[in-house]
């Protein structure tokens, strides 16, 4: 059954072969079962799962279809799920139950998906490896050595497990792809403006989007098909009409022109993953696509652009978790003073913290031209590259990462190593475009992933590109060996991490009581009056 | 030595939405703590703002009214700071694309000269909530239902010279925005708070001295006596050979003075930067006419019009113009009686005399203005007098009913009748004999002051009804034929 696709679990289950409860209890005995070797749930929620799926049946026994109904699903822990706490994968928020949804939480619910919990993160998404997450590392399900990549990696985790057939993720710098590439799944960063941002605690508001991640491109368009559209509460969001994912997925890529950009396949990629990313492109040719080889000038400059506006956007999104309304306050403040550094101090991991300082310097009077007016130039002409690009080809390609999965601990102690990680993935969120991540095969039995950037608005034909991929290929098909390959050693054990610094004790991947302290009642009712 | 003041105000203006300007939330001043501040007010995770068009509106009607350029494309910023009544950590507001741009407007001083004082710029932002120091033993209550509020922040140039300019310039802009509509003006409710910049420089220098900032005063009478006071602090600095200090001040009513509340050198920075959860405002101009075809007649317009149309004095037109509604209260009761001189003697003198006896509005004067157009008639077509009109007025006051009513009721007609004004007359003349005398005795200069002897007992007779002309008439002629009987 966990093998299935969304579609064939939809047929599944209208032809009540077994019903969403099933299905439901199904996935959940296998988190319980195994998901103590990955660490890819912060929050499993039980009750509310099955009640879910007991209230889809019911709708489904009424006569109601829908492709997502009675389908289970994980969240990434960063979407507010009204009733179930919110972590973000910070201690700051570990008490924090939203009294409210996200849109897309609410869009996802409505669609009569079934949420199975919150995925695992790093703190704040920030973060390429999932090795900051308050609530511990999470394990790549292909070597319990290896990170899922970050900062989606519980999603991608539980899905590559087989955890949950659908999750969501987010992605700011590449959070949905290179998880996506590190775990051998399919995800996908929409649009900027495409998926609601409403209720989905922000790290930089320019960049952040949302997108599905799942098996298959086929399996993402029907998540993407109800995640996606106009939401009045969030000002970026476009209006520009949704279209059906599903229905191009067919579609022949005969002509279609893919422009291979020259600095995506330089120096700094490993060259075994860069074999099996031109094994991937030479299918797409025998699949009719003509490669143009082009260049993005700018590329090289992603990584330093990047981060200096994405700390500066994070350094004042975290400024309300200040101890005083929600989230976590320090023990006996003296003065307001005292409150608020130790609060910060004691809340935020070092990552975050350092994006804060990084970002609270980029913006300070006689830094800001230097900085952060120079980073929003350079971004333009990031966005200039592509935009270039697209008036000779119709996609851009490439590897999503310049290897496959790093080892747990390996890049936790030097930043900038980390940093580069990300150097194929940024610029897309710079310039605002839709990526996506499809499998490639494997190096050295770790999954790699080819990745594909469209134009603005342009997702069908991605996931268009990735479903055919995916008909001529089994990339996507292949499953991590499931807790075979953790070398014998004890699951939380790992070089350069200690357990006890990084979880808290009392945590344990099961459903946790609600804190106590709910936030006022009121949801927002709209803007003018 | 002489010192010449320098002046600029910045003013907090509250707009009159409903809801907040970047939520849902309503804006109602005096509810019970936190019930108006919903999940974007307490910046509770994942929350975005969503600008309320109606704040942009009338910031744009502000431009208008005072002549200034519109920023078609605006841009809202985040001013980053630390404090429990912002809880975001940041205030989003406008910093270097505001909204309103410069213009200017004229005040009237008491004296009846005019002078015009400069807009630098006005600009959208949010409020913050309330700290709460009292009744919580040692901590700090936060109200947030103040947080998200629409404010419009109106910075003037430094043209202002004292503070009878400044309270001036300040009830010039409080006319004008409650003219607008665009905000209710109740300065003790905060809806008007103002921050003055004041500094000295010598008289005649053209470069400007250090200035002080004394925050928050609110209200026309404390932004006087606060100037006063920081004027004679500074000079006294200065003369002694000192130097002023640029920092903020607070001005504590209850012991009129102000004091250091922070110095420059530990001044926030702000880190400003563009909002990116909200989009660039753009605006067309076919938008901002479409407003300007709504924009009321304001009081400069409405004050030239009373001196022209309805021949008032400067003065006169400029009480009646400066506050909206008592206008168009005025213009009512014209348009009910037809005579505007009288009409503006009886809104002014009466009614605005009634009001301030009363502590009221002029919404709650019992006395609408068609009924006081009503009784005005009743003097304009003799049926009573001036003097019983201000009887039935205040009856009317009283709640008695209108003029009609209150004059039937109480016999108050005016008696024009010839025959019964003869016969008072003549049982006066008649019943006074030595006062007679008294009156052929004296010459004609004495006369008329005796005459007021008859005139008082025959009004006394008719309870005040007696129309005084015919009175007048009927006793001069009695009198004069007293005269030649007692010669004949």
């Amino acid at each position: 059954m966990h093998e299935l696709s969304v579609a064939q679990l939809s047929l599944g289950l209208r032809e009540k072969q077994f019903s969403s409860v099933e299905l439901t209890r199904s996935y959940l005995d296998r988190i319980r079962a195994l998901d103590g070797h990955y660490n890819s749930f912060v929050t499993v929620d039980e009750n509310g799962a099955l009640a879910a799926a007991a209230a889809a049946d019911t709708r489904l026994a009424a006569g109601e279809t829908g492709p997502l109904l009675g389908i289970p699903l994980a969240h990434k822990d960063i979407f507010c799920s009204r009733g179930v706490r919110t972590s973000c994968g910070s201690k700051m928020l570990d008490n924090f139950v939203p009294p409210y949804d996200a849109t897309v939480a609410t869009r996802l619910r409505d669609a009569g998906t079934v949420m199975l919990g919150k995925t695992n993160m790093d703190e704040f998404a920030m973060g390429s490896s999932s090795e900051s997450s308050f609530y511990g590392p999470v394990r790549n399900p292909w070597h319990s050595d290896c990170v899922p990549g970050g900062s989606s990696g519980g999603s991608a985790a539980a899905v590559a497990a087989r955890l949950a057939p659908l999750a969501t993720g987010t992605d700011t710098g590449g959070s949905i792809r290179q998880p996506a590439a590190f775990c051998g799944i399919t995800g996908l960063k929409p649009t900027y403006g495409r998926v609601s941002r409403l209720g989905m605690v922000a790290f930089a508001s320019s960049l952040d989007q949302g997108g599905p991640m799942a098996r298959s491109a086929e399996d993402c368009a029907l998540l993407l098909n109800a995640m996606a559209g106009f939401d009045p509460l969030d000002s970026t969001s476009s209006e520009l009409p949704v279209e059906d994912y599903s229905v191009g997925l067919q579609q022949p890529l005969a002509g279609l022109r893919i422009g291979l950009p020259r600095e995506y396949f330089g120096a700094g990629l490993d060259a075994a993953t860069g074999e099996r990313i031109h094994a991937a492109l030479a299918l797409l040719e025998q699949l009719g696509a003509i490669l143009v080889d082009i260049s993005l000038p700018h590329t090289g400059l992603s990584i330093p652009t990047y981060y200096i506006i994405a700390p500066a956007e994070a350094s004042t999104n975290l400024s309300r978790f200040d101890g005083v309304r929600y989230g976590y306050r320090c023990q006996q403040p003296r003065d307001l003073h005292d409150l608020y550094t130790r609060s910060r101090q004691e809340g935020f991991g070092d990552e975050v913290k350092r994006r804060i300082l990084v970002g609270t310097y980029a913006l300070s009077a006689g830094y800001y031209d230097a900085y952060y007016r120079k980073a929003q130039q350079v971004r333009r002409l990031i966005q200039e590259d592509f935009l270039k690009a697209f008036e000779q080809v119709d996609m851009i390609a490439g590897p999503t990462t310049p290897g496959p999965a790093f080892t747990l601990g390996a890049k936790g102690s030097d930043p900038l190593a980390m940093y580069l990680e990300d150097v194929y993935t940024l610029a897309v969120n710079l310039a605002g475009l839709p990526g996506m991540s499809v499998p490639a095969g494997l190096v050295d039995g770790m999954p790699v992933g080819l990745q594909l950037i469209g134009q603005h608005f342009r997702e069908a034909r991605l996931l268009n590109v990735g479903h055919q991929l995916q008909q001529a290929s089994d990339w996507h098909r292949q499953v991590p060996p499931v807790g075979a390959r953790s070398a014998g050693e004890g699951v939380w054990s790992s070089p350069g991490l200690s357990p006890a610094e990084r979880a808290p004790t009392e945590w344990a991947p099961t459903e946790r009581a609600p804190a106590e302290r709910a936030p006022t009642e009121r949801a927002p009712t709209g803007g003018a009056p | 030595m002489s010192w010449e003041v320098v002046i600029g105000l910045e003013v907090h203006l509250q707009l009159a939405t409903r809801s907040k300007i970047f939520s849902g939330a309503a804006t109602a001043f005096g509810a019970e703590p936190n019930t108006q501040a919903c999940a974007v007010d307490l910046a509770m995770p994942g929350m975005l703002p969503v600008l309320n068009e109606q704040a942009v509106r009338y910031a744009v009607m502000f431009g208008l009214g005072i002549g200034a350029e519109i920023g078609l494309r605006s841009v809202f910023d985040r001013k980053n700071y630390f404090y429990p009544d912002l809880p975001k950590g940041y205030q989003i507001s406008q910093f270097q694309e505001p909204i309103v741009g410069r213009g200017e407007f004229e005040i009237q001083l008491e004296d009846g000269s005019t002078r015009s004082i400069g807009i630098t710029r006005a600009h959208l932002e949010e409020d913050a909530g309330k700290s709460l120091h009292e009744d919580f033993h040692g901590m700090t209550g936060i109200d947030l239902n103040r947080a998200g509020t629409p404010l419009l922040e109106i910075v003037s140039e430094p043209d202002l010279r004292n503070a009878e300019e400044a309270v001036a310039y300040l009830k010039t802009l409080h006319s004008l925005v409650t003219y607008l509509g665009i905000s209710d003006g109740n300065m003790a409710e905060g809806s008007m708070r103002c921050d003055i910049n004041l500094s000295l420089r010598r008289a005649g220098s053209t470069t400007l001295g250090t200035r002080a900032e004394i925050k928050n005063v609110n209200s026309f009478r404390f932004v006087e006596k606060a100037i006063h006071h920081e004027i004679e602090r500074q000079a006294e600095i200065l003369e002694a050979g000192g130097q002023v200090v640029q920092e903020t001040r607070l001005y504590d009513a209850d012991r009129d003075e102000t004091r250091s509340m922070r110095s420059k050198e530990v001044a926030n920075d702000y880190r400003y930067f563009p909002e990116p959860d909200l989009l660039p405002v753009v605006i067309d101009q076919a938008w901002v006419e479409s407003i300007r075809a709504t924009l009321p007649e304001l009081p400069p317009a409405k004050r030239q019009r009373f001196v022209s149309d309805y021949g008032l004095s400067s003065y006169d037109a400029g009480v009646l113009a400066a506050n909206r509604a008592l206008a168009d209260y005025y213009e009512a009761v014209v348009e009910g009686c037809t005579d505007a001189k009288i009409a503006a003697n009886w809104v002014q003198v009466e009614l605005l005399g009634q009001l301030n006896r009363g502590e009221l509005e002029l919404g709650q004067s019992p006395v609408g203005a068609a009924a006081l157009a009503g009784l005005i008639q009743r003097i304009l077509d003799g049926s009573i007098s001036g003097k019983i009109a201000k009887q039935v007025f205040e009856a009317m006051w009283a709640g008695e009913g209108d003029a009609d009513t209150i004059i039937a009721a109480r016999g108050l007609q005016q008696v024009s009748d010839s025959g019964a004004l003869e016969a008072l007359v003549d049982e006066v003349v008649g019943g006074n004999p030595a006062q007679v005398a008294q009156y052929l005795a004296a010459d004609e200069g004495k006369r008329k002051k005796l005459v007021g002897f008859f005139v008082g007992q025959i009004m006394k007779l008719s309870k005040g009804q007696a129309n005084p002309q015919m009175v007048n008439e009927l006793l001069n002629k009695k009198l004069a034929a007293a005269g030649s009987d007692g010669e004949s």
